[in-house]
Formats: C-alpha cells, structure tokens, sequence
C-alpha cells in the first residue's frame, strides 16, 4: 500500500498507454490536432479511467472472480470468461452517467468535452485499464491510482503531440508525409523520449 | 442503399487503395503492439479477420431489427462475444501465442477497424457484401501488420517466423540485431514510412496541407 507513489509514476510515464502500449491510438491521433480539443480529451480520459477501472475492480471481485459467489454456496462458479462484456458494460454506464452528471451540474465543463465523452465507450485505452488492472491483480486503491495514472499519461502525451501538430500545420513538407506520415514519426519521437523515463521507478 | 458494386471491388478495395490502417485511421493500436514478431501478427490478423467478418455478417443480418438509438449497444455486445470465443480458441489451442498478445485479443473488441466497418458498412448493405467488405478490410488491416511484423521480426532479430535468416554476429555471421526494432518507437517510424510510401506511389490519398505559404504581398 505503501507503493502507491511509485505506482502512479509507473502508469503516467513508463508504461504510457498511447506511446508505449499503442493503447488508444486512434483517438490519439484524430483528436490531436488542436491543443484545446487535446485538453479536453486528456481531462476526459483521466475522469473515465479514474472511475472505471476500480469500479470495475469492484465488479469483479463481487462477481467474476473464482470463488466469488462461495457465499452462495457455489464456490467453483467462475465467471471470469464474462469480464469484458462486463467491464465494457460498466464503462459504457460510467460514461453515460459522467456525461448525464457532467450536463446536469457542471454544463461548462460538459460543453468543453463536447462528442469525446461518448467516444470514450470504444476507447481501447480504458478497457486496457481495466483489462491491466485484473492481469497484475491490483488491490482496489492501486487500481484507482493506476486509473489515475493512466489518465494522466494520456493527457500528457496527448498535449505535448497537439502542441507538435500545432507548429508542424505550417511546415513545409513532401506531399506524402503531410498529416498522418508525419504524425506517426512524430509519436515515435515521443515514444523515444518517454522510453527514457524507464528507470524513473525501480522495479 | 448504397449501389450495388461487383463483389470483387469491394474485396479489393481496402487491400491498398481504401487501406483501414493507412487511409482510414482504424485499428492501429493493436497494429502496432502485436507486430514485434511475424507469428504473433498473423495470429492477430487472422483473429481479427474472423471476428471483423463474422460480426459484419451477424449484424447485417439483423440490421432492420436493431433499434437505431441502442444500436452501439447492441454491436458491442456481439463483437464481445466473438471476441471471447476467439480467446478461448485461442488459449486452449495456442497457449503460447495467447500469452504474447496478452490482452490484445481483448481488446479486438475496442477495436475501431471493426466497429467502424459494421457501423458504416455492415448496416446499410446485405450479409454477403458486408462480410465481403469486412474480409477485405481484415485482409487490408494483416497485409500492413505482416509487412511490419516482418520488418521488426527480421531486423530485430535476424529471423522470419523464428527461423534465423540473416546470421548473427555472435554466432560468427554478419548481422547485429537493430535492438530499436522491437521497441515501441520503431513501430511508428515504420508505419510513417509506410504511409508515406503508399501516398507517393498513390499521389490521391495526400492529405490537403492545412494552410499554404503566404504569398508575397505586393509593395505599399
């Protein structure tokens, strides 16, 4: 528990989805056009994976995982087969509901994210989240870290490729690497950089 | 209702010219994390063809009785169960490889190239030119992964489908791996070549520059 520091150091920057896992690349690329649409994503994401990732840790030591109904009086039932439709079906909830609570409190905020919350339902990197988090069998506060964590990578990484692409719109360049060609070069460039923070954390 | 077009355009035509990962922007996230040797690639590819094709035909089937408000709902669904089923397969067949890809075979199910084609194909058109377009689109999506998949496998480690091509160095040959190949920057150098490689060979797909040089103003 003590670990918790460390852990999110280790999602935000070793292990960053996008640049590192290729997690979440599609909206990565369309959405970093601009910096401000880049804000609002990366907030987005930090609010959803923050959220999902221990409820879904919930969700699954309440339902799926072997041994979880022994209360019941069936100890062999294991549903853990059944984790990603559920997982999904809790992001696809959580998102909802977000976006309902979003627009019902804070209509400012909702607005800023404007079409990327609803988006985030088919987001690879979310229910990578949840995915990672029953893999390395995090406890429930290591999960909401590494929710965290995760969000807060994407949003870094996200700014700082938006900020890039800002410039580079007026850069002079051969016809076929305009736009994408280059944007994948320019990723890996960041990807180079961020594999550097490997020994940030110790194993 | 979209035309009809001939059967045979419409499989060909995402192979290079209409090509999901480079064109469309679909599917790159596991493009690109499964392409660090060859077998795990075609592995990939052939799993997400299978579910990519089949979903497009499950759905196309029942396209006039999805509802349209929860219709994101309902193909997630569908393409989770595949998914699940192609896991299963997978880990009881191919333990090895099913360890390699990790959570990547789960993640078919988030995978844009596959909700992007049932939501703009499949459920406008009929179940044998949805399935054959989601064949195609699988195809166009394996042909970018097994080209990289087997740049990095041959150039990281000398080898194709884990037999030594090229000699090794240590081993008294001539080649020392590029250790840059199997980690994660490589992957988007050669993707970026490759987009640019196809967008030279097809002028079309250039992306309009978003804003042009000014031009010199003329003296006040």
């Amino acid at each position: 528990m003590t670990e918790l520091w460390p852990l999110f150091l280790r999602a935000t920057f070793v292990e960053n989805m996008p640049l590192s896992f290729f997690l979440g690349l599609c909206t990565f690329l369309a959405l970093s056009r601009r910096p401000e649409t880049a804000i609002g994503l990366g907030v987005a994401m930090i609010l959803v994976l923050g959220v999902t990732v221990p409820l879904n840790r919930i969700v699954y030591d309440t339902l799926l995982a072997p041994g979880a109904w022994a209360w019941a009086g069936l100890p062999e039932v294991d549903l853990s087969y059944l984790s990603l439709i559920a997982f999904i079906g809790v992001i696809a909830a959580t998102v909802q509901l977000i976006e309902m609570l979003t627009d019902r409190f804070f209509p400012a905020i909702h607005g800023a994210f404007g079409v990327f919350l609803p988006l985030l339902t088919v987001q690879c990197a979310i229910l990578a989240g949840s995915l990672f988090m029953v893999e390395r069998q995090y406890t429930l506060a290591e999960s909401a870290v590494f929710g965290l964590g995760a969000g807060t990578g994407f949003a870094v990484a996200v700014v700082m490729l938006s900020a890039v692409r800002n410039r580079l719109a007026y850069a002079d360049l051969p016809a076929g690497l305009r736009g994408l060609g280059i944007t994948f070069v320019f990723t890996g460039l960041l990807s180079l950089g961020f594999a550097s923070f490997a020994l940030m954390v110790a194993e | 209702m979209t035309t009809r077009t001939p059967l045979l355009h419409i499989l060909t035509d995402p192979l290079l010219r209409q090509n999901p990962v480079t064109l469309q922007i679909l599917g790159i996230c596991s493009a690109l994390a499964v392409t660090t040797s060859l077998a795990t690639a075609i592995t990939m590819c052939v799993s997400l063809t299978v579910v990519v094709t089949l979903a497009a035909g499950i759905i196309s089937t029942i396209r006039r009785h999805i509802p349209d408000s929860i219709r994101l709902i309902v193909q997630i669904v569908i393409i989770a169960s595949l998914v699940i089923v192609i896991d299963q397969v997978l880990q009881a067949w191919f333990a090895e490889i099913s360890r390699t890809l990790s959570i990547f075979v789960a993640l078919i199910t988030t995978n844009c190239l596959v909700l992007g084609r049932t939501e703009s194909f499949a459920r406008h058109n009929a179940p044998l030119p949805a399935m054959t377009d989601a064949f195609g689109n699988g195809l166009g999506y394996s042909l970018i992964l097994v080209v990289i998949g087997g740049l990095r496998e041959l150039f990281g480690q000398g080898q194709l489908l884990g037999r030594q091509v090229l000699p090794l160095a240590e081993t008294g040959g001539w080649f020392t791996p590029l250790s840059l190949m199997l980690l994660a920057p490589s992957a988007f150098f050669l993707l970026g070549g490759l987009v640019w490689a196809i967008r030279s060979i097809r002028p079309e797909q250039a992306e309009v520059p978003e804003h042009m040089p000014p031009k010199a103003e003329p003296a006040e």
